[in-house]
């Protein structure tokens, strides 16, 4: 750039090269480049430029758009926030929604082949249909109808007949609390449970509470096997273990940009388009035979840099937009993602709450 | 010549067209556009053959060959007083696996063995006649027991023996087990391939003192000798251990009758050059003045050794030259004649080395080994029991005929008196001592228990050849790669550290062969035209153009065309006529043909090729297919034959048919490979790609597979293993190979596919050291299930009629446990199946007598009793579980209870993991899985892996893993990493890999686009990331980890104690002394040595330098040697010091303590 460019340049407005740095990651065939961005406020002042974060400016650029919903799963795009906020997001949605997840299991019987911890650990692992909204977290250990769910499972395989494949369906949902009775009750009182509620579990769920797939295999039984056992679901956080987190997996991927710096045309163009397998690019015709490739698809780029490569390579440039996400959240069931999205918010606002409280 | 490669080949071709093209690499490895897929083959092989066939044929060899051999010879024992009163053995043979409970036969199964620490052992039943006392009336006894054997699993005498899957499950037996293993007193023993130097065999050589020496080492039924000839100042000796001095070559010759020196140098050969090699020993005999086959034997007589009894030599080197030199060449009726050409053969070999030194043998090649299995192992021990069993009963015999007896003895019942066989074997077998006097036979570790860590590690011990030579020596030549183990030993299964090459591994398709019968093969031999050795005279078994045949190591004769008698035997051989593993060998520089039929010898299975073409057809791979055809059909059929190692120089043998039509190389290619991934053994074959690893790294992940967990059998709850390690979820590799599939591997995996990054990540993960996902550990990833067995015996006392006991847990009125500690008993007294057990808790309740009470026959009331629990060791803090309680009594009649604990872990910090590929690396650190990066799909990597652990590795196979993996889980189809199976498409092509990856939107080099975990922007360099096949390995921090502050101590030195198990303390050794002296830091040195030590204080006497002590009652110190107490002095001293001086004081010699005033 020659020194004479400087004063003709528009105030607040960064060159091309600096902007495209700034707004967008370049995923050059060997590596990508510029994927930190500019965090300073101060990186463009001398070009007059403000690169500081404001809520104004948030509040203007920030939209959502919601791509898909399911019941399960959901895309949206998340605009004009910053990597770390995003980021901030998927981080809770993993790990600090809240749900509800089978803890405690009180094996009466288990003479599968399966060993008592796997089977445990397998039943722990198997999302419930339980809003976690309705429960507290336990505390001092004294299960109640408001921070414990309780389960049964009981199930034989007859002595002579086929093997028996136990499903997560097979989970009894017992609403009254535990059946279970407490060894040691002292003599006259009443003989405790495992379990203290006061009202049955109907009351606050309002439909009952049961697993959300049915279909997961927990163990299989031979002929003259049997298994019985109570399990206590609690509350708990992804951080704690795997089971609670509320998602499968919740990520994001930021709008893929592909440009073309050059005209590609006609045999170029068509293997350029030949070239990416998830059909990126287009051809236009331009009349007299005459082809160019245009880009038609580039949300659907995964980046496998096949265009990049080869003797098209110099001509495609492949980019990211920085503060563009597409975001998507796999539910385990609990919740619908965008319940969970709501939830995570509430999370961090909670966070920042206690930031701003802590501070002051 | 295909215009696509020229290849410098082509080039000489058209340069001259006359000249022979080179054989390239090229020419010989490329495939033929439309191959044969042999690969098919190889299951079918195996299928017939089973993993361990060779351990299973020998010992089926045995029980029904070998051992009526031995019976045969030695089938008929006389009392030495009356040769009439005899026993006589007609028949012998192996019953069924069985025990005699109160004189009823119960049939056993391997698996109640096992569980009941029985051993797992067959009568031997023989059919006998006899005659009792003089009356000469002959008694026949059919099916007289003489004693137990144990039975190799899966042999004939095996009740497994050709069941299906079904019926073994139904004998607990897992149908994955290859079986070739004994089951003693419960224990699993494999008896180790040992690796021997061929016998009967002409060795030459150079002893150390660089010496050229001939060397037989002869073995034969009766003597095993070993006779060396060797050259010594250009003259030659015969050295023999019986004779005190070397004894000229030429002595020897004349001793065994041949009179002129012409002749025996005719025998030699009529070379000009042999002749003057021998001038020196022809002359030093005729300077002895030894002419006659008298003088010469007169000469030997005064060089013998150990004179027989009444020190007459005379005529005892005749009976040594008939019976110990070169003992295995017989000699017919006082004939030496057969053993003078022997001798003339090792002279002309041994002076062909001095002249050519190539003609040198070397001792490590393959050829010239031997492989001793079970069953010639286990021969040798019965023989030697069974000739003792034979000579005790003469013994007792010839004692008992003197005395007069009411009812006359007979053999009969002397031969059964001690249970000598059962025992024998039983103990030889289970603490592996091959000490058999009768054959000069000291042998330790024969056999070995079979580890059951992974089913890998069982397979690789049916495997293991040990080497015969000590270990400790640091030669690199029996070490070393031998060329001649291509296709039968493996190159990468050999361990690390002293017995690195020493140990080796055989092949996938490798076979040791058996004994076969001689009688007919020599007599073929003969009507092929072999003209006996009688028959010619010196000059004519060296004729020029005529081959010496040589079998089994003895001289048969001479063939006059030697080729074409190679290919009659071949093609006898290949229609089946005579045995499949009989070797036709043609040593053209030794001018002789080498037929062997002797046992242990390796071959391996090669398609016949007829110049070029392969004799296998895309219609007979179609039967084989379709299953009308066999593996024994193919070698019926003469298209495939075994050749051993030394056959294999006479063959060419391409890897695949060969593409070039006009190739004149191509007429000469006799034999194709079957598969050449069958070069690698088992354990190796489990390697995706090990041909693009750097060759160490596979010899690692060889003795890492071992260690690896995962499913070791189908019944692997069922049974009772000391010590069990299993993982909870146990995938099979995404990743396989065609060996994978066909020992099992995919079925009894020990691993688990992890999606891994190969990145820098925290820190945590230098030096190897791998980050782990925590949710993927919370799900499952690298769990494992640790069981260990815990036993306990109630002893019997007093003849066995007080017995310990298993006492109720005793509990206080309010039904209270007394002992918290008692918690997990169940009412019986044993410990509950599925109670949680914790440290210091009781598992068996035991009780034993205080006192054995005189009288027998009281009752012992509960006082009587005091306890004596077995208390469960374990880690505080871990929840361990009872898994089975088992009860059994073995076979002593005691009631032994079996404990299964078992302990569910999941992976921690420290705990050992590694790939397929030699690169072991600890768990570093654990981290959650939202700092973890995760892909533009939102996968999220297992763990990552320190990209610095490839350049200096070289494992390409690892990232070539990688890609498949990817590829794999992309499109749904497992992709194949076989050894060198590229070209034969049992391995995937990298290209290939890479198209399907593009094709599923990935990048074809399998770097992704990652994003970080923690700070949410992408990172600046694409991931290699896909799955690659773990194992989490046998070393846990959990069995490792320790530390003491203070605790128990030695009662001798009152020292700490040392290790983990006993809570000791760490050491503070020499050199860390040395250390601390050189820093100066002596305060250290002293609270390290005595103060955390062990302090004593003591009272030495000032005068006599002396230890006194403190009397307590006058309270005062005291020397005992000066009778006073008026110069003691106190001072602080390791009490192993005090220790040291009171033990010299005990030798009389007398340590004395200078003190002076500090
Ligand atoms: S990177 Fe791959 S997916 Fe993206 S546009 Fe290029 S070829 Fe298509």
């Amino acid at each position: 750039m020659d020194m004479d460019d400087v004063p003709t340049q528009q105030r607040n407005k960064l060159p091309d090269h600096l902007e495209r740095q700034r707004t967008r990651v370049t995923c050059k065939a060997d590596a990508p480049t510029h994927t930190q961005g500019f965090q300073y406020s101060g990186a463009f002042a001398a070009m007059g430029v403000d690169n500081s974060v404001s809520v104004e400016k948030f509040c203007n650029s920030f939209k959502i758009k919601i791509n898909r919903l399911t019941e399960d799963d959901m895309e949206f795009d998340m605009i004009g926030v910053d990597a770390s906020i995003a980021n901030a997001f998927r981080r809770i949605l993993i790990a600090e929604v809240p749900t509800m997840a089978i803890e405690k299991v009180f094996m009466v019987d288990n003479t599968s082949v399966i060993a008592d911890e796997v089977l445990s650990h397998r039943l722990g692992l198997i999302p419930l249909d339980a809003d976690p909204r309705l429960f507290d977290h336990i505390s001092d250990d004294v299960p109640n109808e408001r921070n414990t769910i309780v389960y049964k499972l009981h199930v034989s395989c007859e002595k002579g007949s086929q093997r028996l494949t136990v499903k997560s369906g097979q989970l009894e949902w017992l609403p009254e609390g535990s059946q279970l009775l407490m060894a040691s009750a002292a003599q006259g009182e009443k003989q405790k449970t495992y379990t203290s509620f006061g009202q049955s579990q109907k009351n606050i769920s309002g439909r009952s509470i049961g697993v959300k797939y049915k279909d997961i295999t927990i163990a299989r039984l031979g002929p003259g096997q049997a298994i019985e056992l109570e399990a206590h679901a609690v509350k708990g956080v992804g951080k704690v273990h795997a089971k609670w987190s509320p998602v499968a997996t919740a990520w994001y991927r930021m709008l893929p940009e592909v440009v073309l710096l050059k005209e590609i045309k006609d045999g170029e163009a068509e293997e350029l388009v030949k070239k990416c397998p998830v059909n990126v690019f287009d051809i236009e015709d331009l009349g007299n035979g005459a082809k160019r490739a245009v880009v038609a698809r580039p949300r659907a780029c995964t980046l496998c840099r096949e265009c990049v490569m080869g003797p098209t390579g110099e001509q495609v440039e492949l980019r990211r937009v920085r503060d563009h996400f597409i975001f998507t959240i796999e539910s385990t069931g609990a919740l619908p993602p965008e319940v969970l999205f709501t939830e995570a918010v509430k999370i961090l606002e909670e966070k920042c709450e206690r930031v701003i409280s802590e501070l002051s | 010549m295909p215009p696509v490669m020229p290849g410098p080949d082509a080039v000489a071709a058209e340069g001259d067209p006359d000249a022979l093209p080179v054989p390239t690499y090229r020419s010989l490895a490329a495939p033929v556009r439309r191959p044969v897929d042999k690969f098919e083959l190889l299951p079918a092989f195996l299928k017939v053959r089973g993993l361990v066939k060779e351990h299973i044929d020998s010992f089926n060899y045995f029980i029904t060959k070998g051992i009526k051999n031995i019976v045969q010879a030695n089938n008929r024992i006389e009392a030495r007083s009356d040769p009439s009163i005899y026993l006589r053995y007609k028949d012998i043979r192996v019953g069924e696996p069985s025990v005699q409970v109160d004189f009823r036969v119960e049939t056993i199964t391997p698996h109640f063995c096992r569980l009941t620490d029985r051993t797992y052992s067959a009568p031997v039943i023989v059919d006998i006649e006899y005659t009792v006392g003089k009356t000469h009336v002959v008694h026949r006894k059919p099916n007289f027991i003489i004693g137990y054997m144990p039975i190799m699993l899966r042999s004939y005498a095996c009740v497994l023996n050709g069941k299906d899957e079904a019926e073994l499950a139904r004998y607990g037996e897992c149908p994955l087990d290859p079986g070739g293993y004994f089951v003693v007193k419960g224990n699993e023993k494999v008896i180790l391939i040992q690796e021997q130097l061929s016998k009967n065999r002409i060795i030459i050589d150079t002893d150390n003192k660089k010496r050229v020496i001939a060397s037989v080492t002869s073995s034969t039924h009766e003597v095993k000798s070993k006779t060396v000839i060797v050259m010594d100042k250009e003259k030659i000796y015969l050295q023999l251990n019986q004779f005190t001095k070397p004894i000229p070559i030429i002595v020897v010759m004349k001793a065994m009758g041949i009179q002129s020196d012409q002749e025996i140098v005719q025998m030699v050969g009529r070379d000009p050059r042999y002749g003057d090699l021998l001038y020196l020993s022809i002359q030093e005999c005729a300077s002895e003045r030894i002419y006659t086959q008298q003088q010469a034997l007169q000469y030997m007589d005064d060089k013998v050794m150990f004179p027989g009894p009444g020190n007459v030599k005379e005529g005892r080197s005749k009976t040594l030259l008939r019976d110990v030199f070169v003992a295995h060449v017989p000699v017919e009726n006082g004939n030496f004649r057969e053993k003078c050409i022997y001798t003339a053969v090792m002279l002309r070999r041994m002076l062909d080395a001095i002249l050519n030194s190539d003609t040198f043998d070397d001792k490590d090649y393959v050829g010239n080994k031997r492989l001793e299995l079970s069953g010639q192992l286990v021969s040798l021990l019965f023989e030697d029991l069974f000739k003792t069993m034979n000579s005790f009963a003469v013994d007792r015999m010839n004692k008992n005929s003197d005395m007069a007896r009411s009812s006359p003895l007979d053999f009969s019942q002397l031969i059964m008196q001690q249970d000598l066989i059962t025992t024998g074997l039983e103990r030889a077998i289970s603490t592996g001592n091959w000490d058999i006097k009768r054959f000069k036979m000291h042998r330790k570790g024969v056999s070995q228990v079979l580890s059951r860590l992974s089913y890998m590690a069982s397979l690789g011990y049916m495997t293991r050849i040990t080497p015969q030579f000590e270990k400790t020596r640091k030669t690199s030549g029996p070490r070393a790669l031998q060329p001649s183990q291509w296709g039968m030993l493996c190159p990468c299964d050999t361990p690390e550290g002293e017995a690195c090459g020493l140990t080796k591994n055989l092949a996938l398709l490798t076979h040791v062969t058996t004994d076969q019968e001689e009688g007919p093969l020599m007599n073929l031999c003969y009507s092929l035209g072999v003209e006996k050795l009688s028959l010619l005279s010196g000059e004519e078994i060296h004729a020029p153009g005529s081959f010496l045949v040589m079998f089994n190591g003895l001289i048969l004769g001479k063939h006059r065309q030697p080729q074409r008698f190679a290919k009659s035997m071949r093609t006898f051989r290949q229609s089946g006529k005579i045995g499949e593993f009989v070797s036709i060998f043609v040593n053209e520089k030794q001018h002789c043909i080498h037929i062997a039929s002797d046992g242990g010898r390796v071959c391996r299975p090669l398609i016949i090729a007829d110049k070029g073409r392969s004799r296998v057809k895309e219609h007979h791979m179609k039967e084989l297919r379709d299953g009308v055809r066999s593996f024994d059909d193919f070698l019926r059929d003469g298209l495939i034959e075994y050749l051993d190692v030394n056959e294999e120089n006479n063959a060419l043998i391409a890897l695949y048919e060969h593409l070039d039509q006009d190739d004149v190389q191509r007429s000469s290619i006799t034999h194709i490979e079957i598969e050449p991934m069958t070069i690698l053994g088992v354990v190796a074959g489990l390697i995706p790609y090990p041909h693009h690893n750097q060759s160490p790294r596979n010899t690692y992940q060889c003795a890492m597979g071992k260690q690896a967990m995962g499913n070791i059998a189908y019944n692997q709850l069922f049974r009772a293993d000391s010590l069990l390690y299993l993982l909870v979820y146990a995938q099979r590799p995404l990743l396989t190979t065609k060996t994978i599939e066909l020992v099992g591997y995919d079925k009894l995996g020990a691993g688990q596919n992890a999606t891994v990054a190969v990145m820098s990540y925290s820190g945590y993960d230098i030096e190897d050291a791998i980050v782990m996902n925590k949710s993927s550990l919370d799900r499952g990833f690298g769990r494992c299930i640790a069981m260990k067995k815990y036993t306990v015996t109630t002893e019997k006392y007093a003849n066995g009629t007080i017995s310990d006991r298993i006492a109720k847990p005793q509990r206080d009125k309010d039904g209270a446990l007394i002992k918290q500690n008692m918690r997990a008993l169940d009412e019986d007294g044993f410990v509950a199946p599925g109670q949680i057990i914790r440290n210091h808790d009781i598992y068996v309740n035991k009780q034993t007598p205080k006192a054995i009470p005189k009288t027998p026959g009281t009752t012992l009331t509960d006082r009587d009793y005091k306890d004596s629990p077995a208390v469960y060791k374990g880690v505080d803090g871990e929840t361990t579980v009872v898994d089975r309680v088992m009860l059994c009594s073995d076979t002593n009649d005691k009631l032994t209870i079996k404990c299964i604990i078992r302990h569910t872990r999941r992976p921690e910090v420290g705990d050992k993991f590694s790939s397929r590929h030699g690169q072991k690396g600890v768990c570093g650190t654990i981290v959650q899985q939202e700092d973890f990066p995760f892909s533009e799909r939102g996968i999220c990597p297992d763990l990552i892996m320190n990209p610095h652990g490839f350049p200096s590795r070289m494992t390409i196979g690892k990232m070539i893993e990688l890609l498949g993996g990817k590829a794999g889980v992309s499109c749904g189809r497992f992709h194949y990493g076989s050894a060198f199976g590229e070209s034969s498409g049992n391995a995937d092509h990298v290209d290939d890999i890479s198209h399907t990856l593009v094709k599923h939107g990935f990048s074809y080099n399998g770097k992704d686009f990652l994003y970080s975990g923690i700070l949410g922007h992408p990172l600046e360099a694409y991931i290699f990331m896909g799955p690659i096949y773990y194992q989490k390995l046998k070393h846990m921090v959990l069995d490792k980890m320790h530390a003491r502050a203070s605790g128990p101590r030695v009662l001798l030195t009152r020292q700490p104690t040392e290790g983990r198990s006993r809570d000791g303390g760490l050491r503070l050794g020499e050199m860390e002394r040395d250390c601390l002296i050189a820093y100066g830091a002596s305060m250290l040195i002293f609270e390290r040595l005595l103060l955390s030590s062990d302090p004593y204080q003591v009272q030495v006497c000032r005068k006599c330098g002396l230890l006194g002590y403190y009397n307590y009652k006058l309270k005062t110190s005291f020397c005992s040697m000066c009778k006073n107490g008026e110069n003691m002095a106190k001072m602080r001293m390791p009490y192993a010091c005090k220790l040291l001086f009171q033990e010299l004081q005990s030798m009389n010699v007398v340590p004395r303590l200078k003190l002076t005033e500090g």
